[in-house]
């Protein structure tokens, strides 16, 4: 099959190894994503509140700039677990954007052409194809999230010492575990929704749907009926409520409400749903997404 | 010896009759929804170029998918090389190409990229895998609009796409699914020309799919005719035809009642198709040069002389009335 030739032969050269086919899938989609240079710049932008974290750590520890400034460090905010737990929150923003951006195309786009067939007929399984798309989505939305913040960690650990990192080692594991939680809800969402509706628009709707209007459905509740268990349909809450558990600030008792009966007030205590709920309701959620893209990415959907 | 290069050597071997059957079927049905597609199918595929027939809904899509695993059988089994279809799926898949019937493709992506793409998903190294997409896109005829988009493709130039992507990887068995489906005469002459050098080169084994009697005539050497879901017929079309040789088509001029009496009394089988048209099947110990004595003790003119032989319609057509055949 050369070129000049134009005879067909066959391919009798080294193959790669089966394990590391799937990574074939983000590769290309990386060429294709950071073709659009809207999305580089985007992308970019997306390490900024990194970069204040790392001038904030840093500050905490320079005495000379500290005083350049006329900054006393008391007056920072400390570097704790509360600290952490802030920019992990906060560039979960970012994550959710890039999500949008990238993820929505990611099946509907194959589902759409008919392209399975094309993936599946090769060595190739439906796992692999799953894991590969939303390999896209975990390695863009680790290089925003859980690995420039570990990194950020171990700058502070430096900084400030052994005895520092040895007391906070658990600060590290709550950074990746809520970082990685968080980007595989959004991955297998992203990927189910786009596995169901087909059409990216549509799909990047869904997706703004699903997380703000069950947040605004469930606020309602919560204000109704004095409870916290309408955020349970809330991913957002869910996830708030995850990452404090991780970093241990989370406070069950978190309002109070004073609660007008005709003219007398009283102090309503409003606790905050269990972590154990908060996990399970991810988990449920998670394992939906995977069924559905079971159910979707089939080379052909027989018709009953 | 790895089992790709057993069948690489396999297929470069005059002849494959001796060796694992390229597809083997034992018993296999599929049923969707309580609804048989297929029922009980049974042979061994033995032809370097399979052509696979029969009318709309017969079975063959679903049979294709069902080998390459797609779906599963409802029972019974299949062989591709040696390999059973349901154990060994990713280890068929290895080797086979697939060219399918719908418009398929990557969106937003030009050709060699995708080629490219689907040639590393069959395990080719990233660089291999780009020189064969030139190559594979070069072959086919799409060198020159090998950078374009596919989105911007006409409707032949994605089939020639689909069959890019289908041999990219140098597969031992290539199934393609209605190839020459919406193209025009000049894409199809096209089309059936590379299929048939795929064929003549010797490194793989094709299985064609086509209710297109001609696309199947000109490229393959046996045929499958599927009808509701079951084997209707598997013959070696060459044999098929010579075994019927003796079928001739006679135009007369003269008396053709008394040359058909003559005939009867040579014991020849005949029947008269039209007018001064007679058509005869030679029996035992009867030459040509008879019906020239015949015609002259008659004063008969023989204006012309054709042997018939069956075309692939009348094997198909006889296949669609007589049911449910075997091998």
């Amino acid at each position: 099959m050369a070129v000049y030739e134009h005879t067909y032969k066959q391919y009798l050269g080294k193959l790669t190894p089966e394990w590391s086919r799937f990574l074939v899938i983000p590769r290309h989609a990386f060429q294709d994503v950071f073709k659009s240079k809207l999305f580089t710049a985007f992308f970019v932008i997306c390490f900024l509140p990194l970069l204040v974290e790392a001038i904030l750590i840093y500050l905490h520890h320079n005495v000379s700039a500290l005083a350049i400034l006329r900054v006393n460090v008391r007056e920072l905010i400390p570097i704790d677990a509360s600290f952490f737990q802030f920019w992990v929150n906060f560039q979960a923003w970012p994550a959710y954007f890039v999500m949008l951006l990238v993820g929505p195309p990611l099946v509907s786009r194959d589902l759409r052409n008919n392209a399975l067939p094309l993936y599946l007929c090769r060595p190739f399984s439906r796992t692999e194809y799953v894991l590969g798309k939303m390999s896209v989505l975990l390695i863009l939305l680790s290089a925003i999230t859980w690995v420039p913040q570990l990194l950020l960690f171990l700058f502070q650990s430096y900084l400030e010492g052994a005895t520092w990192f040895i007391e906070n080692l658990h600060l590290a594991s709550a950074i990746f575990i809520s970082s990685v939680v968080w980007i595989l809800l959004l991955a297998l969402l992203s990927q189910a929704v786009s596995a169901l509706v087909k059409w990216r628009v549509i799909a990047s709707a869904g997706l703004l749907g699903i997380f703000f209007i069950p947040w605004v459905f469930g606020e309602v509740v919560n204000q109704m009926f004095l409870t916290r268990w309408g955020s349970i349909i809330s991913l957002g809450a869910l996830m708030r409520n995850v990452t404090s558990g991780l970093f241990g600030t989370f406070a069950q008792a978190s309002a109070q409400i004073t609660q007008f009966d005709g003219r007398v007030g009283r102090e309503v205590v409003v606790n905050e749903m269990p972590l154990w709920a908060a996990w399970l309701a991810l988990f449920v959620v998670c394992a939906i997404c995977l069924a559905l893209l079971s159910r979707k990415v089939k080379a052909y959907e027989v018709v009953r | 010896m790895e089992l790709s290069e057993t069948i690489q050597k396999q297929a470069s071997l005059p002849d494959p009759a001796n060796f694992a059957p390229v597809i083997d079927l034992n018993g296999l049905s599929v049923t969707f929804g309580g609804r048989p597609i297929l029922q009980n199918l049974q042979g061994e595929l033995r032809g370097r170029a399979i052509g696979l027939l029969g009318p709309n809904g017969a079975g063959k899509t679903t049979l294709i998918h069902t080998l390459l695993g797609f779906h599963l059988p409802s029972s019974g089994t299949a062989h591709i090389f040696g390999q059973d279809i349901i154990t060994d799926a990713k280890q068929i898949r290895s080797f086979v190409g697939y060219m399918p019937e719908r418009d398929s493709y990557i969106a937003k992506m030009s050709a060699v990229h995708f080629v490219r793409l689907m040639a590393e998903l069959s395990g080719l190294p990233p660089e291999a895998a780009l020189e064969r997409a030139h190559e594979a896109l070069f072959y086919v005829g799409l060198g020159e609009a090998r950078y374009r988009s596919l989105d911007t493709y006409s409707l032949g130039m994605k089939q020639l796409a689909k069959l890019a992507q289908a041999i990219v990887h140098g597969p031992s068995l290539i199934f393609l699914d209605e190839p020459t489906n919406g193209l025009d005469p000049p894409a199809r002459q096209r089309m059936i020309r590379l299929v048939r050098e795929i064929r003549d080169s010797g490194k793989a084994n094709i299985v064609l799919s086509s209710h297109l009697l001609r696309d199947v005539e000109e490229c393959c050497e046996e045929i499958l005719i599927l009808k509701d879901g079951r084997l209707a017929v598997y013959c070696n079309l060459e044999e098929e035809r010579k075994s019927n040789r003796k079928f001739l088509l006679l135009e007369i001029r003269g008396d053709q009642d008394k040359f058909a009496e003559g005939l009867g009394a040579l014991g020849c089988e005949y029947a008269i198709t039209g007018d001064h048209r007679v058509k005869v099947v030679l029996q035992g110990g009867t030459e040509v040069r008879d019906l020239y004595h015949l015609a002259s003790q008659f004063d008969v003119q023989i204006r012309r002389l054709s042997y018939k032989r069956d075309s692939l319609e009348d094997i198909f057509l006889k296949a669609m009335e007589n049911g449910h055949g075997g091998l």
